[in-house]
């Protein structure tokens, strides 16, 4: 291991030279030691802009790990629950890794760059673990995160854009594909991948080249709507998506305290990202054991009647409560997009199946004084947001 | 001849060897691979020098315990049996112990020594029903697991509400403290040290101290013998047993690795490229060996390989093999107090000042020294009127800041030879051969991992409940049809057999179950 010196203070990324001419609401806030914005000029207008042009977020702060070494693939396998082998190189695949207990420690993805080498994103850090992971393995764990600037371009018009800036041939690429461009001299990765669930496309880049580019994209983006965007817009985007985040669907198990406060992936709706044809991986041992004798909790996306945000709302069986709550409510939000009340939840089983009914117990605020509400909700399996335009390819030409 | 066995024992070493023995007087068909030419593991008899043989490793037998000795129908002949310990004074007033009798200390201290025995043994009788059964898992819900936890509360509460305290107070100390607390004599004090941190990387002041002294008491009483023939001759009987049974013992077999198949045993692979199938592999091996090398990392999860990987199992203990044309001389020692158990660890200071080094990776300048002369009483061993000493010397870290060379070993055992010679001034006049095994060594030759008599530090933290680590510590590993028989499963090293009993009838009653 090498040793690096430390930073002192908050980080800015290779683009923070641009965000800061774009900002007028100066509101921060710190992603893993780097500054991110909350928002730029209006969240409202940023989340337009995912859903109605193109959106671009700075998310060079998302961990990485580049993982290479002929036993690369082996080790991925018994990291993650899904079968690897089936990630061909130029294909990214969304993972969940977990601990012995079967519990889950993160969800990110994994883009296969070449043969045999591998990049893994997540949210959160995850050295320690795996440097663990990698003990008996010949394999090399190097965190790139510094290294390598990342912008997410998302929105029905971000083909377009990046059309216009001159990536000939991003027609062909698939959702959860990844292909390489020139970009002035330098390695420039492009992978149909993103956090929004519309059309959209996340750029890899050297931080040398972070300014030029995102240069570049303006300009070709200036006619298709282009907007820099802060964290508070793509969260919305987010949970129309139903995607999971850390520290609000789950708490990452390695940091969990108390017993019962993690989940397990078949908990949190992903069993179909864990393979149990394959021999060895972490957690199996205990995820085969829940499933024969069935889960605790279930992730549940909720269409809640009426239009105020389910925010750390209790979740119970009937609408007058009175049995006790059944779970609660992780992420909620008025979907614009959707025209919805939506919500993701954690309830305990045999509760929350696709077409349930359950009430939301809704406190909101009206002139000081609070209010309580007791809201019907639907549990949907659907993605809330999941329009054709995202999977067309070739894209449509908006 | 069927290469298809219902067991494959990895390892004849005594832990190995009951394991087998136990399985195949159930009914099993048994196979057992040993690396070495023969079998026993770390209990054996060798010739390191023309005529003159002793125990390569271990070589005093304290631990066999009546079960074992029992259902296999052991009954091993000793040359020397139920030894005295003396704690030599460079004065020559040696103090003598044996059972609870102190000699040539104070009447205050004897009587003392008296009541510490008679307390120690209460809590080593206590300790030891529980080295004979599979510690139960914390957190569970599995009848025989809480029956076990509940009786181990009870007995604890039984011994009475002073002594459940004082045993509770103690368990976790060093035995530094509670000496000084109760005698005067130095050399009682040393002796009794150097008991509770013979084959530990710990001292005297270390905590925990006291469980590995109760631990060692937990065998026999702390009742020494020395098998006729040399520890050798116990590894032999067993394994006669072991055949008698019915099982297949292969010497010169060193396995490659377990093969795993989808998740679950299918046999081994022998460094020569032979295969064995089985469903059922137990490994006699050490966890680290066991787990790193023979399963392979890959074959299970990550939070058990580094708890694995983890493991504390380096080993501070070297053996010294002196061939001697004649007994030395030492002053106030009779010609039959040779056939005794002698120790040089004149004061627990000078005890835990051998430890200090070991911190750093050097070796005791002013080493610990357990010494017999098996020779003594057993002809067998060496040539007529010539003897064998054979000594366990602490402290010589297996990891030696610059490595165990023939240089750093000359020079260590030159130390030893001349801590020896303080006692026994014409012993360098006697030596007509020598030979000295380091921890280094021991892992080479017997192939345990960093080279620890107990495949694993005996502490708290690796104990029982615990022991190897945590998910494992019921003899089965967390790969099916893999299990642990050695010294690294619960209860510990020491010539017992406790760990090798325990995992075979774990094997059984799981069979039973299933």
């Amino acid at each position: 291991m090498k040793s690096q010196p430390v930073h002192q203070g908050r980080l800015k990324t290779p683009f923070y030279s641009r965000l800061e001419k774009l900002d007028t609401v100066n509101e921060w806030h710190q992603w893993k030691g780097y500054s991110s914005a909350n928002s730029l000029y209006c969240e409202d207008t940023e989340y337009f802009a995912i859903r109605n042009a193109t959106a671009v977020f700075d998310l060079t702060p998302m961990t990485k790990y580049r993982i290479t070494g002929p036993d690369a693939l082996d080790y991925l396998n018994r990291l993650v629950t899904r079968d690897m082998a089936k990630i061909r190189p130029g294909r990214v695949a969304y993972a969940v890794w977990c601990d012995d207990q079967g519990q889950v420690i993160d969800d990110g993805t994994i883009f296969h760059l070449r043969e045999g080498e591998y990049r893994l994103c997540s949210q959160e850090r995850h050295y320690a673990w795996l440097l663990a992971a990698a003990i008996g393995f010949d394999v090399t764990v190097t965190h790139e995160t510094d290294d390598v600037a990342a912008l997410a371009v998302q929105g029905p018009t971000s083909f377009s854009v990046l059309k216009k800036m001159g990536l000939d041939g991003l027609e062909e690429l698939k959702p959860f594909g990844l292909t390489h461009f020139d970009f002035q001299g330098k390695e420039l990765m492009v992978s149909r991948t993103g956090f929004t669930a519309d059309l959209g496309y996340e750029l890899w880049i050297d931080p040398d080249k972070a300014e030029a580019l995102w240069d570049a994209l303006f300009e070709a983006g200036e006619l298709y709507g282009i907007r820099a965007i802060g964290t508070h817009a793509l969260e919305l985007a987010r949970i129309e998506a139903g995607f999971l985040a850390a520290y609000m669907e789950f708490l990452p198990a390695d940091e969990t305290v108390r017993t019962g406060r993690s989940r397990s992936p078949l908990e949190l709706g992903l069993e179909w990202l864990v393979d149990f044809t394959k021999p060895n991986f972490n957690g199996r041992r205990a995820l085969a054991e829940e499933k024969r004798n069935g889960s605790t909790w279930r992730l549940v996306k909720l269409d809640i009647e009426g239009n105020k945000p389910a925010h750390n709302s209790y979740i119970f069986e009937n609408a007058k409560g009175n049995k006790g709550h059944i779970g609660f409510i992780t992420s909620a939000a008025w979907s614009p997009v959707c025209k919805q009340n939506i919500a993701l939840g954690t309830v305990k089983t045999p509760h929350g199946k696709p077409g349930d009914t359950i009430w939301v117990e809704i406190y909101y605020q009206r002139e000081m004084h609070w209010n309580r509400t007791m809201a019907k909700a639907t549990v949907v399996d659907k993605p809330f947001w999941w329009p054709a335009r995202r999977g067309a390819t070739p894209p449509g030409p908006y | 001849m069927t290469d298809r066995y219902d067991a494959i024992v990895v390892g004849a070493g005594h832990n190995g060897l009951v394991c087998a023995a136990l399985l195949a007087k159930a009914g099993k068909q048994v196979l057992v691979l040993e690396a070495n030419e023969q079998v026993g593991g770390a209990a054996v008899t060798r010739e390191f020098v023309d005529g003159y043989s002793v125990s390569a490793c271990a070589h005093l037998l304290y631990q066999l315990q009546p079960e074992v000795r029992k259902e296999l129908g052991l009954s091993p002949s000793l040359s020397s049996n139920n030894m005295t310990t003396i704690a030599l004074s460079e004065d020559a007033r040696h103090v003598r112990l044996k059972g609870d009798t102190a000699e040539g200390v104070s009447d205050e201290d004897a009587a003392n020594y008296r009541r510490f025995h008679k307390r120690m043994t209460r809590f080593a009788d206590l300790l030891r029903k529980y080295l004979n059964k599979a510690p139960p898992r914390l957190g569970t819900t599995d009848f025989r697991d809480l029956v076990t936890l509940g009786q181990l509360g009870f007995d604890i509460r039984r011994l009475g509400k002073e002594e459940m305290q004082e045993f509770l107070r103690l368990i976790g100390m060093n035995i530094h403290d509670e000496l000084d607390e109760r005698f005067e004599s130095p050399l009682l004090k040393g002796a009794i040290s150097l008991d509770a941190v013979l084959g530990t990387h710990l001292g005297p002041r270390s905590p925990n101290t006291m469980m590995t002294y109760l631990y060692r008491l937990a065998g026999d009483h702390g009742r020494v013998g020395t098998p006729q023939g040399g520890m050798g001759s116990v590894s032999e009987e067993l394994a006669h047993a072991a055949r008698d049974a019915g099982v297949t013992i292969r010497t010169g077999m060193p396995v490659k690795r377990i093969v795993i198949e989808n998740g679950r045993a299918t046999g081994v692979e022998t460094v020569g490229g032979g295969r064995f199938d089985s469903y059922l592999v137990v490994s006699n091996a050490d966890p680290k060996r066991t787990v790193m090398d023979l399963v392979g990392a890959r074959h299970v999860e990550t939070g058990f390989t580094r708890r694995i990987q983890h493991l504390r199992s380096k080993g501070n203990a070297a053996k010294l093999h002196l061939a001697l044309d004649g007994l030395p001389t030492i002053e106030g020692l009779s010609k039959k107090d040779f056939a005794e158990r002698i120790v040089i660890a004149p004061d627990e200071h000078y005890v835990e000042r051998a430890f200090n080094p070991a911190k750093y990776g050097e070796y005791s300048t002013q080493p610990v020294v357990e010494i017999t002369f098996p020779s003594f009483r057993d002809d067998s061993l060496a040539p007529t009127s010539k003897h064998v000493l054979s000594a366990v010397v602490q402290y010589a870290p297996y990891a030696l800041k610059d490595g165990w060379n023939d240089a750093a070993k000359d020079a260590f055992k030159q130390v030893v030879i001349s801590t020896i010679a303080k006692y026994a001034p014409d012993i360098e006049e006697r030596i007509t051969a020598s030979e000295l095994l380091t921890p280094a060594d021991i892992e080479r030759e017997f192939h345990i991992t960093g080279g620890h008599w107990h495949h694993g530090e005996l502490t708290l933290d690796q104990f029982l409940f615990v022991r190897p680590v945590s998910g494992a510590a019921q003899y089965r590993m967390p790969v099916d049809g893999v299990y642990l028989c050695g010294a690294g499963a619960h209860p510990g090293g020491g010539v017992s057999g406790a760990a090798g009993r325990n995992a075979a009838r774990a094997i059984l009653r799981r069979e039973k179950a299933a």
